[in-house]
């Protein structure tokens, strides 16, 4: 940072004025040009924080965020929402022989039956959630291991996936299609609800497992290799996930084009949680006929084919049956923090206005010495 | 900056090192070249087109901050650490260098120019028998060459001869020491004669000489020609960088050549200033960096205890690498993991902005059309970029007198004869009309030799001239004859004086319009045109001038015979010797000096004496047997002088003004007004001193003690210092009439709280060596630090520099000095600030400074709009900035709670690395450029607002502790709002909505949105280009958001870009606005209610010129009237003679007069070769030829010897209106 003082100018000392005068023709006046620019005298709007001016913002943001969060907070409460662990751990829970016993490599599918009752109807389209607790989709190691390109249908990432994908990238010598955690640990309990009539019979509920994943996804993100038809061939040369019990074209056998990447339940998992308890669209019930809730008060029976081990790290799992209104779903929190927050503002504008008038003298520009 | 510069000159020191003695034969190149001396060529620049990426590479990664980045960039490519992808350092890295590159490669660029141009100037060698024209750089050690007058000397050569007589000649040597007066060489007699080429070309001395060294005031060398030896020392060198003055020509020896010159071994690397904010950030930057330590090992710890109780179990779907199993050694990986997401707290774009707003802030000055001189055509210029806000910030401004707060430009004002005043203006009603440009000047057209731009508008004195009243013809024979001044007569009437120093030629130039013109002068004869008739005086002696006689007089015979002395000094000496007769006369012209000291005028007092032939006679053989004494010549000859200038009659006084520069005292008192304490340090007298710190403003009468410190001792110092500081304390003592105890365990700062009571300081360059004595300074610091104006007159450059260091050292306040002169450039060199007055005294002070202008008066400018402002901006900038990457970056520390401590980011990798760089940049930078609290007619009208600055209130540790706390607590409310939302967040379609991508996008949008609500609160001042920053900054946020999330993005790079329809899906759902709105006002919030409060309960005087500001406004503007500083009158006197020594006696040996100059048209009255000017010729030749063997010489010889490199003064030739 240090330079040599020395400079040739200065040796020849010449000095720039009189260089001026000394030559011939148009000399060119150094005077800075007056713009309003160049003379910093841009016109500005010069806002002063005044008690005319930040007292009413207060009370202005007051008067918004209360009605806003008494809006959110009753909609909120008018959302029905049911939910049930049926985890497992602990002994008087009908799953619990099938967490206790689970076992990858068990070829027989332990399924259990959870009773519950919804006291009230559930009217409008019913949406069903599975949820996962201490189960952590954010880990970095969890979420990078995945291959976009490979998803995307591209075919040179399915026969070499992405290094990130290690240690599931490949099985048996050939590439795992998906690749990677997330695809492993794919959810894959499956989920069947049964209505329990006044006489006892078992109805079940229609789920609909189509429109759960986000379009874009759906449609952009996730693409089959090689379009869509015949997926035994596309995937050919590929290995199934090692927790997977079906290779991926093979995930919805009812129907063709829930398959292979785009299978929605996939999607959906694929759209890591932010936070290591969340929810995830399962299902949805819907509305068959405006006189009839979609899900009426009364008996049902949650039967669960328990293929998914999260005990092992103190994970829980949970069916939800939700509502929901034209702000989402159930949501209690929003409601109350902007009651919250708007009273506060409302508040501090009143304490601001009451400090403000018992030291409004100090305020004088009077006393500016000069 | 280091490299390069360092690594040539020292290798060129390296060669040297076995160099003990040089040998250098003339006209050998041949022999020369056996010893591979360096060539004059020199180069100062740093690269060349292939060295330049290497070495600016290099340079740069020694930056710690570059080199941190880079670090961080190689832990991102070890895949088990690395949290996020390598871009979002390397853009941000890339584009720093990229900008730092640029700037140093056109640095470079005009060095390597500057270089060319020096290297390539011309210089006549003598080369194979004739003259050639050779570029510098070519010519070589033990090359003679010719130098004309006004060049530049190429080497350091040794004189040989010159076109005048006894091989003097004059060079200016303003570049090396920075003292503009001229200066003599003599060549060696022997070699004086050798005036053609033929004798040049046979020349074959042999100069063995000490090797290259930095020493400019010594050179030690011996010259072997034909068989006989002769002592060379530095009054036979020119230095490379002098010029040669007032010479014809002249012919030298090249001894030492480019790097090797004494000029180049001097220019030591300058000094690389940096300002406190600079060192504030750079520990801040440490803190931060030891905080982010803290933190990363927070979460390791976190995420070690997490993998070895939980952990391990959700290996069922998240399986460990091998080397993972420990899970220490998992905490250790995600330490590193964290420092790298958590990176940018240490903003990389930090120091570039801070750069980008300096250089705008200079630009501002550069423009600023208020700091332009329209009549030397001069901008203000901010030489360095990098100071700016430290203008706002300075407590000391070390000032120089001459040509800074004085135009250096003398001008007769008034004067006193025979009891009557004359150069005041009244009108019709007898009152005193105020002299301005309007006033009607006396016609001086009966004088065809006048000087047309001498003004004066007392008509009476012309009449009394006119009326041949005999007092007014003395007084101004008496101007015209008792001077040193040279008269050059270009053409018939046109008469160019030069003076040794400006009052004189002042005085003279007086005299020659009041038709006592001094037309020319022999050594002895003075030519005088009096009132158009041509005189001639016989010039007997001249009773020269010193510092310690305050007077001169000279002895002349007129053309009827009679002989008299005609003396001029200080008043009081002057009084001191008058006669008898003249005593009442005395008292009225000692009433009207006080009247003329009152304004602030240079006085003079007047005196002659008749003397008769036989008592000269007895005076003048002791004079001569005086001045042939070796031991004490000094003392006897002032004895003698002491004798002969008595009984005096008094003519009148003269009044000299000593122009100051236009609005000085407004300027010091405005200054004062803003705390910021002035110090002369100036060459001059004291006496001259005082008395511009009188018109100035700085000391006044109604002050309670001006204290002058001039003792000869180190003990005679201490103690006035010691009873100066009793003085005031002990006032103090009675006047807070507290109790003794309580006061006398006070320290200096409460005292200098308590000091109502004005105190000066003035003290001299003797003393003030002894003052800064280790044990001394800091007695005088405090009495300084008591004094509210302190001024050091008689120092020397060096002083100057140490006054500025010891203030720097011991008060850790902002230094500012300004001056104008080359004796300057230590100071300028020292201070935090160096400012330079482009004015009359050359460009040395100016290419030394960091910022230059044309007057003094535009310091008030530069410091209370520019300097405020910068530093304004800049605490704003600073303060905004780290708030907004804490804010931005701890997010992720928060979340490192809920995802397992694993180094996950919250943000997209893209929004990492643009949000710095793009999102958030420009806003930041607007403000940082055109925010201002209070416009500039405001911050000039209220001093007080520049306070806030020199205590250093807005920015300092705590301010950086308050900022980054609202930074954390933004980042928490930026976290956790969301969080608390998104733990059930449904979209409306039902879908699941928690996933990472939609609470990333959330997040984010968030944060832009909060800190551009932030800066618009911060912003004082909106201009359209913060407008436009701002609003563009969010409208390219969503624009870039929504660019790289889309379809088209992902289909080309699927794996860069995996957010596809994030922000389609999130941004759509009016839950995720409600969060956003939720975030935005709680961050907000608390802030505008703090600072609300802060406006409103405890306003600044900022915050109520502001409001004042707008209520005026809206009223309309308002005429600004600055308060005009009134000058107090008061009795006290100075004579008017700004150097220390006269140069009669070089007058008397005629030395330095060409023919052409006596040989003037008044008809000289004698011939020129009278006995006494071969005598005098003969003693001079005497003394010339014995030098080479007597290296003393005689006394005054070698007085004047010293003087060349100790004192300003010395032989000022140059002209009194240059």
């Amino acid at each position: 940072m240090m330079a040599s003082s020395y400079n040739a100018k200065e040796e020849d000392g010449n000095h720039p004025g009189a260089a001026n005068h000394a030559g011939a023709g148009v000399v060119k006046s150094k005077k800075p040009d007056n713009t309003a620019f160049k003379q910093q005298r841009l016109p500005a709007w010069q806002p002063i924080l005044t008690a005319g001016t930040v007292l009413p913002a207060f009370f202005v943001i007051g008067l918004i965020f209360i009605p806003i969060g008494i809006g959110l907070y009753v909609t909120s409460n008018n959302i029905k929402e049911f939910e049930i662990d049926y985890t497992g751990a602990d002994i008087n829970n009908p799953c619990y022989n099938c967490a206790k016993n689970f076992s990858w490599n068990s070829t027989t599918q332990c399924v259990c039956s959870v009773p519950f009752t919804l006291e009230q109807p559930f009217e409008s389209n019913v949406f069903m959630y599975y949820g996962l607790s201490n189960f952590y989709q954010n880990h970095r190691r969890y979420v990078k291991s995945r291959d976009d390109s490979q998803l995307n249908g591209d075919r040179s990432a399915l026969k070499s996936p992405s290094k990130e994908c290690e240690p599931y990238r490949t099985s048996e010598g050939q590439p795992i299609a998906p690749c990677g955690a997330i695809a492993n640990s794919l959810f894959n309990d499956t989920l069947e609800l049964y209505h329990i009539d006044s006489n006892g019979s078992r109805n079940e509920i229609p789920l609909v497992k189509k429109g759960i994943a986000w379009w874009t996804d759906k449609h952009v993100k996730f693409r089959n290799p090689g379009g869509n038809d015949n997926l035994t061939v596309a995937f050919q040369g590929t290995s199934k996930p090692v927790n997977w019990r079906k290779p991926v074209f093979d995930l919805d056998p009812e129907d063709p084009d829930n398959n292979g990447f785009i299978n929605e339940d996939f999607i959906v998992w694929m759209r890591t949680a932010a936070l290591p308890t969340f929810r995830k669209l399962y299902r949805i019930i819907q509305k068959k006929s405006s006189t009839t809730p979609t899900l009426p008060s009364g008996k049902y029976v949650l039967n669960i084919t328990y293929n998914y081990p999260v005990l092992s790290f103190d994970g829980r799992k949970r069916m939800i049956l939700s509502t929901i209104s034209w702000m989402g779903g159930k949501n209690p929190f929003l409601g109350i923090a902007y009651i919250t927050v708007g009273s506060i503002c409302f508040f501090l504008g009143v304490v601001l206005l009451i400090i403000h008038h018992k030291y409004d003298t100090r305020n004088n520009s009077a006393d500016i010495p000069n | 900056m280091t490299g390069y510069m360092e690594t040539t000159q020292e290798s060129a020191r390296d060669k040297l090192v076995g160099e003990k003695e040089r040998h250098v034969k003339a006209n050998a190149r041949d022999y020369n070249d056996k010893f591979s001396y360096a060539d004059n060529h020199i180069k100062t620049s740093k690269y060349n087109v292939l060295t330049f990426l290497p070495i600016n590479l290099f340079e740069q990664f020694q930056r710690v901050a570059n080199a941190y980045f880079l670090v961080l960039l190689i832990l991102q490519l070890i895949p088990e650490i690395s949290s996020l992808s390598w871009f979002t350092t390397i853009v941000p890295l890339v584009l720093v260098l990229v900008i730092t590159a640029v700037k140093d490669a056109t640095d470079d660029y005009f060095r390597h120019k500057s270089d060319q141009q020096v290297n390539n100037r011309q210089s006549q060698v003598l080369i194979g028998g004739s003259l050639q024209n050779e570029k510098w750089m070519n010519v070589r050690v033990g090359d003679i060459i010719k130098l004309e007058n006004n060049q530049f000397v190429a080497a350091d050569i040794l004189l040989l001869c010159s076109s005048e007589p006894y091989g003097l000649c004059y060079i200016e040597t303003a570049e090396l020491d920075g003292e503009t007066n001229l200066k003599v060489r003599q060549a060696l007699t022997v070699t004086s004669d050798l005036e053609d080429i033929t004798k040049l070309m046979d020349f074959d001395g042999e100069v063995i000489c000490e090797p290259p060294n930095n020493k400019l005031d010594t050179f030690i060398g011996t010259l072997y020609w034909r068989d006989n030896k002769h002592p060379l020392d530095n009054e036979k060198m020119l230095l490379r960088g002098c010029v040669l003055r007032n010479t014809e020509w002249c012919f030298g020896m090249v001894i030492f050549a480019g790097l090797q010159t004494k000029l180049m071994q001097n220019c030591g690397r300058t000094q690389f200033k940096r300002t406190s904010i600079d060192k504030l950030m750079n520990t801040l930057v440490l803190w931060i960096f030891a905080f982010l330590i803290c933190m990363g090992v927070i979460l390791a710890i976190g995420n070690t205890i997490l993998e070895s109780w939980s952990g391990r179990n959700f290996q069922v779907f998240l399986p460990l690498d091998e080397f993972q199993n420990s899970a220490v050694f998992s905490g250790f990986l995600t330490f590193w993991s964290y420092i790298i997401i958590l990176n940018t707290v240490v903003p990389i774009s930090l120091y570039v902005s801070v750069e980008v707003l300096r250089l705008g802030h200079s630009y501002f000055i550069n423009w600023d059309w208020k700091m332009y001189y329209s009549q030397t055509d001069t901008a203000a210029e901010a030489r360095t970029t990098t100071l700016n806000e430290e203008l706002g910030q300075v407590e000391f401004i070390f000032s120089d007198k001459t040509g800074t707060l004085t135009q250096n430009i003398m001008v007769f004002r008034k004067c006193s004869i025979n009891g009557q005043t004359y150069g005041d203006v009244y009108d019709e009603f007898e009152r005193k009309v105020e002299i301005t440009e309007k006033t009607a000047c006396v016609d001086f057209s009966f004088n065809a030799l006048c000087d047309r731009s001498f003004k004066f508008y007392d008509g009476s004195l012309v009449e009394a001239i006119k009326l041949e009243d005999p007092a007014a013809q003395e007084f101004f024979r008496l101007l015209a004859l008792c001077h040193t001044v040279m008269p050059e007569e270009k053409s018939e009437g046109h008469l160019v004086y030069q003076a040794q120093s400006p009052d004189e030629g002042a005085l003279v130039t007086a005299a020659r319009n009041f038709g006592f013109v001094f037309r020319a002068r022999t050594p002895e004869t003075i030519t005088l045109c009096e009132m158009g008739r041509a005189v001639t005086y016989q010039l007997l002696a001249i009773l020269d001038f010193n510092n310690v006689r305050k007077r001169m007089s000279v002895i002349v015979r007129n053309s009827q015979g009679q002989i008299k002395l005609y003396s001029k000094g200080a008043d009081t000496i002057i009084f001191d010797r008058l006669d008898p007769s003249s005593e009442e006369l005395m008292y009225t012209t000692s009433e009207h000096l006080s009247e003329f000291a009152g304004e602030g005028l240079r006085t003079l007092a007047l005196a002659y004496k008749d003397l008769d032939e036989d008592y000269l006679d007895v005076w003048m053989k002791k004079l001569l047997f005086a001045s042939t004494v070796i031991e004490n010549r000094e003392d006897q000859l002032a004895v003698l002088y002491e004798e002969i200038e008595q009984d005096l009659k008094l003519l009148g006084a003269t009044a000299i003004e000593d122009k100051l520069q236009e609005g000085v005292p407004e300027t010091i008192a405005c200054l004062n007004l803003a705390d910021i304490k002035i110090w002369v340090l100036t060459g001059d007298k004291l006496e001259t001193a005082m008395n511009i710190g009188y018109s100035c403003n700085m000391l006044r009468d109604d002050m309670n003690e001006v204290f002058v410190i001039s003792g000869h001792t180190l003990l005679e110092v201490q103690q006035q210092l010691r009873s100066a500081n009793e003085h005031i304390l002990g006032l103090s003592r009675v006047g807070s009439a507290g109790d003794e105890k309580a006061n006398m365990l006070a320290d200096d700062s409460v005292f200098e709280e308590t000091i109502i009571a004005e105190y000066a300081l003035i003290i001299n360059g003797h003393s003030l060596a002894y003052a800064m004595e280790p044990q001394l300074e800091h007695v005088l610091l405090d009495l300084a630090c008591l004094c509210k104006t302190v001024i050091c007159c008689r120092v020397t450059p060096m002083q100057k520099a140490q006054v500025v260091e010891l203030v720097k050292r011991h008060k850790r306040a902002i230094t500012l000095a300004i001056g104008d002169g080359a004796n300057d450039v230590s100071m300028i060199k020292t201070a935090h600030i160096g400012v330079g007055i482009s004015g009359q005294e050359g460009m040395q002070a100016v290419l030394a400074s960091d910022y230059s202008f044309a007057q003094f008066r535009y310091l008030r400018r530069l410091l209370l709009v520019h300097g405020r402002w910068s530093y304004f901006r800049m605490c704003n900038f600073l303060c905004y900035f780290f708030y907004k990457n804490f804010a931005f970056t701890l997010v992720h520390f928060w979340y490192g709670f809920f995802c397992g401590f694993s180094a996950q980011t919250v943000y997209d990798q893209w929004f990492i690395t643009l949000f710095n760089i793009v999102y958030t940049s420009l806003p930041v930078l607007a403000m940082g450029l055109f925010d201002q609290d209070v416009n500039d007619q405001n911050s000039l009208r209220y001093p007080s607002l520049y306070k806030p600055g020199q205590q250093n209130l807005l920015f300092n540790k705590r301010q950086f502790f308050l900022c980054t706390l609202q930074g954390m607590g933004t980042s928490c409310l930026l976290f956790f709002v969301p969080y608390g939302a998104f733990s059930v967040l449904v979209k409306e379609d039902g879908s699941h909505f928690s996933d990472q991508q939609a609470f990333a996008v959330t997040i984010a949008t968030s944060l832009v949105i909060v800190t551009s609500v932030q800066i618009g609160l911060d912003t004082h001042y909106w201009t359209a280009i913060n407008h436009f920053f701002i609003w563009g900054s969010l409208t390219v946020y969503f624009a870039v958001l929504f660019a790289m999330q889309s379809d088209g993005m992902f289909g080309v790079f699927s794996s860069i870009f995996p957010f596809i329809g994030a922000a389609r899906n999130c941004l759509s759902e009016k839950s995720v606005w409600l969060v956003i709105l939720l975030t935005t006002v709680v961050c907000v919030v608390p802030s505008l209610a703090v600072s609300f409060l802060r406006v409103d309960l405890f306003p600044t005087l900022t915050d109520k010129v502001r409001h004042l500001q707008r209520f005026r406004n809206k009223q309309g503007p308002q005429e600004q009237n600055l308060r005009r500083v009134r000058r107090t009158s008061s009795r006290r006197s100075a004579y008017a003679f700004s150097h220390q020594q006269g140069y009669g006696e070089l007058i008397t040996s005629g030395k330095n007069m060409k023919e052409s100059t006596v040989s003037s048209a008044c008809s000289p009255g004698r011939t020129p070769h009278s006995p006494t000017w071969i005598e005098n010729m003969l003693k001079r030749k005497n003394e010339v030829s014995c030098i080479s063997d007597e290296r003393t010489g005689a006394p005054e010889r070698s007085s004047r010897a010293e003087r060349f490199n100790s004192t300003p003064t010395g032989l000022n030739l140059s002209l009194t209106n240059r």
